[in-house]
C-alpha cells in the first residue's frame, strides 16, 4: 500500500489550487454575466459583477505568485518540463490511449511515478495554460484596468483597448473550455474519484 | 538530455513572454496622440495662410488686433503707436475660425460695422447678437438639422428653464469655432472629445460657470466617481449620452439636458446588446462598417468596443459551436467508458 502511494501534492500546491478553481469559477460566471448582460435578465448586476470580477482578478493574480513561487522553491516545477523532441509522437500515444486505450483497458501508455508526475498531454496542457494564457489574461486584466496607463487609443487603427479585451475574453474562453477537460479527465484514474481525493490529501494512488 | 531540453523548454517560454512583451511595446510605440479640440485661441499666426478665404482681406481688418495676443493704435494725442496687450477672451484663432460652419462670414456680418472703429463706441456694447433660429429657422437648406425641434428641447432643458435668457445657443456653440462634428467625423473618438470639450469648457470653468449661476461649480470628477475607471468613460462616452433623453429621433444630438436625478446611472443602459449607445452616438458608424468595410472587417476594426454592447455575433456562434462540441465529446467519452467498463 504505502508502494502504491506517492505524495505529489505538496500543501502549498493544494492551497494554490483550491483557491485558483474557486476564483476561476467566479471569474467565469461574472465574465459570462458581463459579457452577456442584458437588463431584463440579469444574472449579476453589471457594477456589482464588475467590482467582483475586478477583485477576483487580482485574487488571482496573486495566487498565481503562490504557484510561481512555491514551484521555483519547492522544485514541483520541473514535472511542467518536458523534452520537444518526440513531443508529438508522446501526445498522440497518450491521445490514441484516451480515445481506444482506456476502452480496452490497456495500460497506460506512461507510468506515473516519482520522476513523471504527469504524463505528456498534462504536461502540455498544464504548461500551456499555467505558463502561457494564465499569465496573459493576468497581463490584460490588469491592463484594461488601468487603460489610461497601458493601453493606447489605437494600434494599427484597430482600438487597442478593444483588441486587449478579445485577447483577454479568448483567454478566459480556453481557460474555461480547460477547466471542463481537466475536470473531466480528472476522472479517468485508479477511480473516478481517486484524483479528487489525491489533490484533497495530497497522496496520488498508482493504478496500472 | 534532461538537462538540454530543460534549457530548451525555458527558451521557449522566455520567447512567448519576449512576444507578449514586444506586443505591448509596440502598442505603446504606435500610440497616437488624441485630437486637440480645444477651443481656445492661444496665439495668433500668420495672415498670408488663410487669404485663400474670400473675406480674409475684410476679416484682417479685426483679427489684426483680434488675431493675436498684442494689438495695436495710433494715439492721435501722442501722435505714437501704442501696442497693447489683447485681452486672452477676445482673442479668436484664425485657422479655426476658417474651418467652422461660419467661415463664410465676415465679421461684420454678425457684428456691426461700427467695430471698424477704434477705440469702439460704448454704444456697441448693447448691441443685441443674432439668433440661431433668425438664419437656420424654418429654411429649407437646413431642414435635415431640425433647429426648430432642438429649439425646443433646448427650452425644456435645465439649462434653459433654470436661466432662461442668459443662456443661449452660443454657450455651446461658439460663435467662431463651431464646426459640425458627430454628423460628419468619422472618427468617434474625436467626436466625443470635441462634444465633451462644449460641456467642459463651462463645467470645468469656474469663471464662466459663476456668469450664470452664484452656485459653487459641482466637481464633476467626484460626482461621477461611481463610474468605473470614470477618465475612460469620459474620453469614451458624451456626457448627453447620460443626461438627455431621445424625445425624437429626427435630430441627430439630444438638446434636452435632464435634471440631474434622471441621469442615466444603471450601466446596462450602455453595456447590454440594446444598448442606449446603437441609437446614438454609434448610428451613423454602424451602418457605415458594415457597408464600407465588409464582415471580417466589422469584427476587428471596431471603436466601438463596449463590453455586453457589441458582442460579436459571428465569434459568438463560433464559441458556443467550440465549447458544445468539447463538451458533447466529453459526455460520449464518458459513456463509453460506462459502456465499455
Ligand atoms: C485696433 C484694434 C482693434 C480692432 C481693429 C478691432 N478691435 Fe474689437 N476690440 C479691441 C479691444 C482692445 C477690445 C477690448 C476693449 C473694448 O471693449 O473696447 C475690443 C473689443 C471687441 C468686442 C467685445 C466688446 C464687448 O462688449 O466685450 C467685440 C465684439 C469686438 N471688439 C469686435 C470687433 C470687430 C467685429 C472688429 C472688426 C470689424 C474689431 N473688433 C476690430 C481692439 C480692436
Ligand atoms: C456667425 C456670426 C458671427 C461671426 C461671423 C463672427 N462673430 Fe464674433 N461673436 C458672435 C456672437 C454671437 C458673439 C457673442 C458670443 C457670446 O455671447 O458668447 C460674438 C462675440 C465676439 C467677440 C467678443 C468675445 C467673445 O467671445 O465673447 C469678439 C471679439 C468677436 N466676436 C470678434 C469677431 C471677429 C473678429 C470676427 C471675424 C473674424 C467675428 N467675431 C465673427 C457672432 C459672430
Ligand atoms: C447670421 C446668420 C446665422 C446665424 C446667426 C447662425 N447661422 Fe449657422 N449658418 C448660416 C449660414 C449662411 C450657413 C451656411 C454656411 C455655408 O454654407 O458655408 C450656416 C451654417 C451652419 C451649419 C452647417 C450647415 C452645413 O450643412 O454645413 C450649422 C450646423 C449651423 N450653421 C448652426 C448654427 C447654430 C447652432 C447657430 C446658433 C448658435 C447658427 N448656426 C447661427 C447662418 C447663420
Ligand atoms: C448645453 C450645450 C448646448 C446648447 C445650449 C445647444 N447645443 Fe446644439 N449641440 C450641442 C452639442 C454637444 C452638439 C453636437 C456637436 C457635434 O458634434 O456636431 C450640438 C449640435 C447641434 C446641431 C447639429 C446637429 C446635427 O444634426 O448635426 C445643431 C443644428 C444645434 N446643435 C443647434 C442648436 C440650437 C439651435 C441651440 C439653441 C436653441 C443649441 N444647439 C443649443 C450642445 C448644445
Ligand atoms: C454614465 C453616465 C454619465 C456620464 C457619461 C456623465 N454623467 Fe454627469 N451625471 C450622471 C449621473 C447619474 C448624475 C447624478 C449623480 C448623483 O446625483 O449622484 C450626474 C451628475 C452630473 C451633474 C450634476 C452635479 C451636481 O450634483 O450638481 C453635472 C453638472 C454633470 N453630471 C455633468 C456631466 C458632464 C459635463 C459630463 C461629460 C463630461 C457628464 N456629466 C457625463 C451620469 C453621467
Ligand atoms: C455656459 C456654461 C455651461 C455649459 C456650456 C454647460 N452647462 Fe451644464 N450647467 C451650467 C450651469 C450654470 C448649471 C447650474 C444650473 C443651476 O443649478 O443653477 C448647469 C447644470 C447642469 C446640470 C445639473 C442639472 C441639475 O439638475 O442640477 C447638468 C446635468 C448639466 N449642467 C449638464 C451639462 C451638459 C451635459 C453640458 C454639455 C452638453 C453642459 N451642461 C454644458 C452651465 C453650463
Ligand atoms: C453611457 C454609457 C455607459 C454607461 C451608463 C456605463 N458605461 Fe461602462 N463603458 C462605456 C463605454 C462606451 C465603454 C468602452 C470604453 C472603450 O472601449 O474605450 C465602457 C467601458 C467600461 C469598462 C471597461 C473599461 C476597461 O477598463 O477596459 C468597464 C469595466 C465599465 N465600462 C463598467 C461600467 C459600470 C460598472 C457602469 C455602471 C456603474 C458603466 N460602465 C456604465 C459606456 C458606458
Ligand atoms: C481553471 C482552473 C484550474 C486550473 C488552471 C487547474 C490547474 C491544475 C494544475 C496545473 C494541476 C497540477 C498541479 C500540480 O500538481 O502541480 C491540477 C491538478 C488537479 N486539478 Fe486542477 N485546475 C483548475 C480547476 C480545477 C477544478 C475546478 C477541479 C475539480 C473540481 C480540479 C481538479 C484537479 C485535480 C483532481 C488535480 C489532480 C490531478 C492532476 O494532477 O492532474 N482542477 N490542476
Amino acid at each position: 500500500m504505502a508502494e502504491e502511494r506517492i505524495y505529489f501534492y505538496p500543501v502549498f500546491i493544494r492551497l494554490w489550487h483550491l483557491i485558483n478553481a474557486i476564483l476561476c469559477l467566479i471569474l467565469m460566471i461574472t465574465g459570462i454575466s458581463m459579457q452577456f448582460s442584458n437588463p431584463k435578465y440579469p444574472l449579476i448586476r453589471f457594477d456589482i459583477a464588475v467590482s467582483i470580477h475586478n477583485i477576483v482578478g487580482i485574487l488571482l493574480s496573486l495566487d498565481y505568485f503562490l504557484f510561481i513561487i512555491g514551484n521555483l522553491i519547492s522544485g514541483n516545477g520541473r514535472y511542467y518540463k518536458f523534452p520537444l523532441r518526440g513531443l508529438f509522437t508522446n501526445l498522440k500515444l497518450q491521445l490514441t490511449y484516451y480515445t481506444k486505450g482506456v476502452f480496452q483497458k490497456e495500460k497506460a501508455p506512461f507510468l506515473i511515478n516519482k520522476e513523471r508526475k504527469f504524463n505528456p498531454l498534462q504536461q502540455f496542457t498544464y504548461l500551456l495554460v499555467m505558463y502561457y494564457v494564465i499569465p496573459v489574461i493576468i497581463i490584460t486584466g490588469i491592463a484594461m484596468m488601468y487603460p489610461e496607463i497601458f493601453i493606447p487609443a489605437t494600434l494599427l487603427g484597430i482600438s487597442a483597448l478593444h483588441l486587449t479585451d478579445l485577447i483577454h475574453i479568448f483567454s478566459g474562453f480556453v481557460i474555461s473550455l480547460f477547466m471542463f477537460i481537466h475536470i473531466y479527465f480528472c476522472t479517468i484514474g485508479k477511480t473516478p474519484i481517486s484524483s479528487f481525493k489525491s489533490i484533497v490529501n495530497g497522496y496520488h494512488e498508482v493504478h496500472e | 538530455m534532461a538537462k538540454f531540453s530543460r534549457f530548451r523548454i525555458a527558451w521557449v517560454t522566455l520567447l512567448l513572454f519576449a512576444f507578449s512583451f514586444g506586443f505591448f511595446l509596440l502598442v505603446a510605440a504606435t500610440n497616437t496622440t488624441p485630437v486637440d479640440t480645444s477651443v481656445n485661441a492661444e496665439k495668433g499666426q500668420e495672415n498670408s495662410t488663410f487669404s485663400k478665404h474670400k473675406n480674409s482681406a475684410e476679416n484682417e481688418k479685426c483679427l489684426q488686433c483680434h488675431g493675436q495676443s498684442k494689438y495695436s493704435y495710433f494715439n492721435k494725442e501722442s501722435k505714437r503707436k501704442i501696442i497693447k496687450k489683447m485681452y486672452a477672451e477676445l482673442i479668436m484663432n484664425r485657422s479655426v475660425f476658417y474651418e467652422s460652419n461660419h467661415r463664410e462670414f465676415k465679421c461684420i456680418d454678425c457684428h456691426s460695422e461700427e467695430y471698424l472703429g477704434f477705440p469702439h463706441a460704448g454704444n456697441l456694447r448693447m448691441e443685441s447678437q443674432p439668433n440661431c433660429l433668425d438664419c437656420h429657422g424654418e429654411d429649407e437648406k437646413y431642414a435635415k438639422y431640425h433647429f426648430e425641434n432642438i429649439e425646443k428641447e433646448f427650452q425644456s432643458s435645465v439649462h434653459s428653464e433654470k436661466h432662461s435668457d442668459d443662456f443661449t445657443c452660443w454657450m455651446c456653440h461658439n460663435a467662431h469655432t463651431y464646426l459640425i462634428t458627430a454628423r460628419t467625423s468619422e472618427n468617434i473618438k474625436q467626436t466625443i472629445s470635441y462634444d465633451n470639450a462644449i460641456c467642459m469648457n463651462c463645467h470645468s470653468d469656474f469663471s464662466k460657470y459663476q456668469l450664470l449661476t452664484n452656485r459653487q461649480t459641482p466637481n464633476l470628477i467626484k460626482k461621477h466617481d461611481w463610474l468605473p475607471n470614470q477618465k475612460l468613460h469620459f474620453q469614451a462616452v458624451r456626457c448627453i449620452e447620460c443626461h438627455t433623453k431621445k424625445i425624437n429621433d429626427s435630430t441627430l444630438v439630444g438638446h434636452n439636458i435632464l435634471p440631474k436625478k434622471e441621469a442615466v446611472k444603471r450601466c446596462e443602459e450602455c453595456h447590454s446588446t440594446n444598448s442606449v449607445l446603437m441609437a446614438s452616438l454609434y448610428r451613423y458608424k454602424i451602418k457605415e462598417i458594415r457597408s464600407t468595410q465588409g464582415f471580417f472587417q466589422g469584427i476587428l476594426v471596431n471603436d466601438s468596443s463596449v463590453i455586453g454592447a457589441n458582442r460579436n455575433f459571428f465569434l459568438n456562434i463560433v464559441s458556443v459551436i467550440i465549447a458544445s462540441i468539447v463538451i458533447i465529446g466529453l459526455f460520449i467519452h464518458a459513456l463509453f467508458r460506462v459502456i465499455k467498463k
